[in-house]
């Protein structure tokens, strides 16, 4: 750094030891950073979900030929869904247990449509670290709680897919749908 | 660094002469793995793998560059170019594609064989601590390029190991999700995973040399540690490194080739995982679902935290656990103060390092094997324990242990053994 002596000498400084060319130097690193900050954000961006994969954002359903009792596995942006008719003794079940002994409490009503409450339509990914659980398939292990029962770390569902004991920290998601028909399902 | 009495370069063929003027690379080799090196006497065979730990990264990098000639980065065709292609139809394709899978376990063995060797005799320790966290460094880098790299034969275990992997990082509130989607590039692994993950797989070995440039570099300032874990004093506790240690790493390598050979030739999929030779399937997860062996301790200890404790929840807990049992290496350092290196001379250290082999062995069996729940408290037991060496019992012994006395050179300790040794008094 120039000296007020020097300064004085080179005429460089407006008396208070601020050069002239420090600003210059301020404004061309500013400059140059916001430059490089500004470059790295299509580095960043090109990594989150492409158009393409956007596109498959929705996916339709056609569930008339799902008995009470039974479910169908189908996908939606690549992950897997559960689309289970409940009986009527599997909807008791949900609608008896204690908000209370719920890690995550909502109701089965809150999880399925107005007039549509036998449809549980749910992710089939393991809130824990993502795996399918098993329960949709004729046969599969339902857990204790009848609902749904994960292999991996043993996270356990009940018949509204509500986490009741393991890892788990939620219930499996709801994603958004609706109704298109009482027979058709637009998930997405 | 280095020693003064280190043998100086001197080219003696003009050709030689000519180049040291103009780029001394031979200079650098000759101070770094040759002559110009002087090394403790007193190695033993422990000190041999990370000589070792370098062969096998050149031998994962040029199998995996050869495998790259012949794989498809798509989600269609991965399966089928591992499998088929280069399983079946490219002229030894199965010996490059088995030496590589288990050159990935053997680079492990080698890597953890030689991290104990660190652990037991204070290779950690000032002023050696830059050497130990690049090491970890190392270590981590491996650990994502090991993963990334089984993810792309794009088999069940492949594509759920995919799946749970990402899924650590959904643990985090809030940002996680997001986070976690921007990773895999879609909401599932698919095909923009697969191709970032290819890309990654290739790139991050070339990190890993380049830190491990930096590790030897930081290694050569104090020179080599040694199994006494007293300081070189003189030229008689040194000898150069080549030929010495290069006759005997080259020995030592050769016979550990054989082992890894054995394993390559006839039982290549010993160590591996037979649903990984199920295409992906995204709607159906194995019914056991582990990762490769070598993340056994610490898959272990994810799983371990099956409860919430205060307002983390137990997800949270495993992914924090499973990421801090790494990260409390880094200060490995200061959390043993005991001025004693070798665990030769610190007789209650060395219990309690053996109990830590042990508890590491048990959270990578626990790790592997399916959950019941027996097997899940033995788990939490091991995991607690595991922290509990660390935080506690180093910090605890280092301050109370009253170690055995240390030779007084290491010639010393080479030339008469550990019966005549005067005792010197032990202090920081």
């Amino acid at each position: 750094m120039a000296t007020k002596a020097s300064a004085g000498v080179t005429g460089e400084t407006g008396g208070d030891g601020v050069r002239r060319r420090d600003f210059l130097n301020v404004a061309a690193v500013s400059f140059a950073g916001v430059g490089t900050v500004a470059a790295l954000a299509p580095l960043v961006v090109q990594m989150s979900p492409s158009a393409d994969v956007l596109a498959l954002s929705t996916t339709e359903v056609d569930i008339s030929k799902v008995q009470p009792g039974q479910g169908i596995k189908t996908q939606w942006r690549k992950q897997p869904v559960f689309v289970r008719n409940l009986t009527p003794k599997e909807i008791q079940e949900a609608n008896a247990v204690s908000m209370s002994d719920l890690r995550d409490p909502e109701t089965l009503a809150q999880r399925t449509k107005p007039g549509h409450a036998n449809w549980l339509i749910t992710l089939g990914v393991c809130t824990h670290l993502g795996c399918v659980p098993l329960g949709i398939g004729e046969g599969e292990n339902k857990g204790p709680y009848g609902g749904y029962f994960c292999p991996c770390h043993g996270s356990m569902y009940d018949t509204a897919a509500r986490i009741r004991q393991g890892p788990a920290p939620k219930n499996l998601m709801v994603p958004d749908y609706k109704f298109t028909s009482p027979t058709t399902v637009q998930i997405g | 660094m280095s020693f003064s009495w280190a043998k100086p370069y001197e080219p003696k063929h003009p050709v030689m002469k000519w180049l040291d003027e103009r780029l001394p690379l031979p200079r650098l080799a000759y101070g770094a793995i040759g002559g110009g090196y002087p090394v403790p006497r007193n190695l033993n065979y422990f000190w041999n793998f990370g000589v070792l730990a370098g062969v096998f990264l050149m031998i994962q990098i040029i199998t995996g560059i050869v495998l790259a000639m012949h794989y498809y980065a798509t989600a269609d065709g991965a399966f089928n170019s591992v499998n088929q292609l280069i399983m079946r139809d490219v002229n030894a394709g199965w010996l490059l594609r088995y030496a590589h899978m288990n050159g990935a376990s053997f680079f492990f063995i080698v890597v953890y064989i030689h991290i104990f060797r660190g652990l037991y005799y204070g290779s950690y320790k000032a002023p050696r601590e830059l050497v130990w966290m690049l090491g970890l460094v190392i270590y981590l880098l491996m650990m994502a390029t090991a993963f990334m790299g089984y993810v792309l034969p794009w088999g069940q275990m492949s594509y759920w190991g995919a799946q749970v992997i990402t899924g650590f990082f959904s643990a985090f509130p809030v940002i996680g999700e997001p986070i976690r989607v921007w990773l895999l590039g879609g909401y599932a692994p698919d095909q923009a995973a697969l191709t970032r993950f290819f890309s990654l797989h290739y790139l991050l070995p070339f990190v890993i040399a380049g830190v491990v440039i930096l590790h030897i570099w930081s290694l050569h300032i104090p020179g080599s540690g040694n199994p006494t874990g007293v300081d070189v004093k003189d030229e008689k506790d040194t000898l150069p490194f080549h030929p010495y240690y290069t006759a005997k790493d080259g020995w030592f390598a050769g016979a550990f080739l054989l082992i890894y050979a054995l394993v390559t030739f006839y039982v290549p999929n010993y160590l591996g995982h037979p649903d990984n030779y199920i295409p992906a399937n995204a709607l159906a997860t194995p019914a056991h679902i582990v990762p490769e062996w070598y993340f056994w301790p610490f898959y272990a200890i994810l799983r371990s935290c099956t409860f919430n404790l205060f307002w983390i929840d137990a997800k949270l807990w495993g992914v924090l656990a499973m990421f801090g049992s790494i990260l409390l290496l880094f200060f490995l350092p200061w959390l043993d103060k005991s001025p004693v290196r070798s665990g030769n001379y610190r007789p209650l250290f060395k219990r309690f390092f053996w109990l830590l082999v042990i508890d590491v062995i048990i959270l990578g069996y626990v790790g592997g094997a399916p959950i019941v729940w027996w097997r899940t408290a033995l788990g939490q037991v091991a995991a607690a324990y595991y922290f509990l060496h660390f935080l506690v019992i180093l910090p605890l012994v280092s301050a109370f242990e009253t170690t055995d006395p240390l030779p007084n050179s290491i010639s010393e300790s080479v030339l008469s053994g550990d019966a005549a040794e005067t005792p010197v008094a032990v202090a920081g």
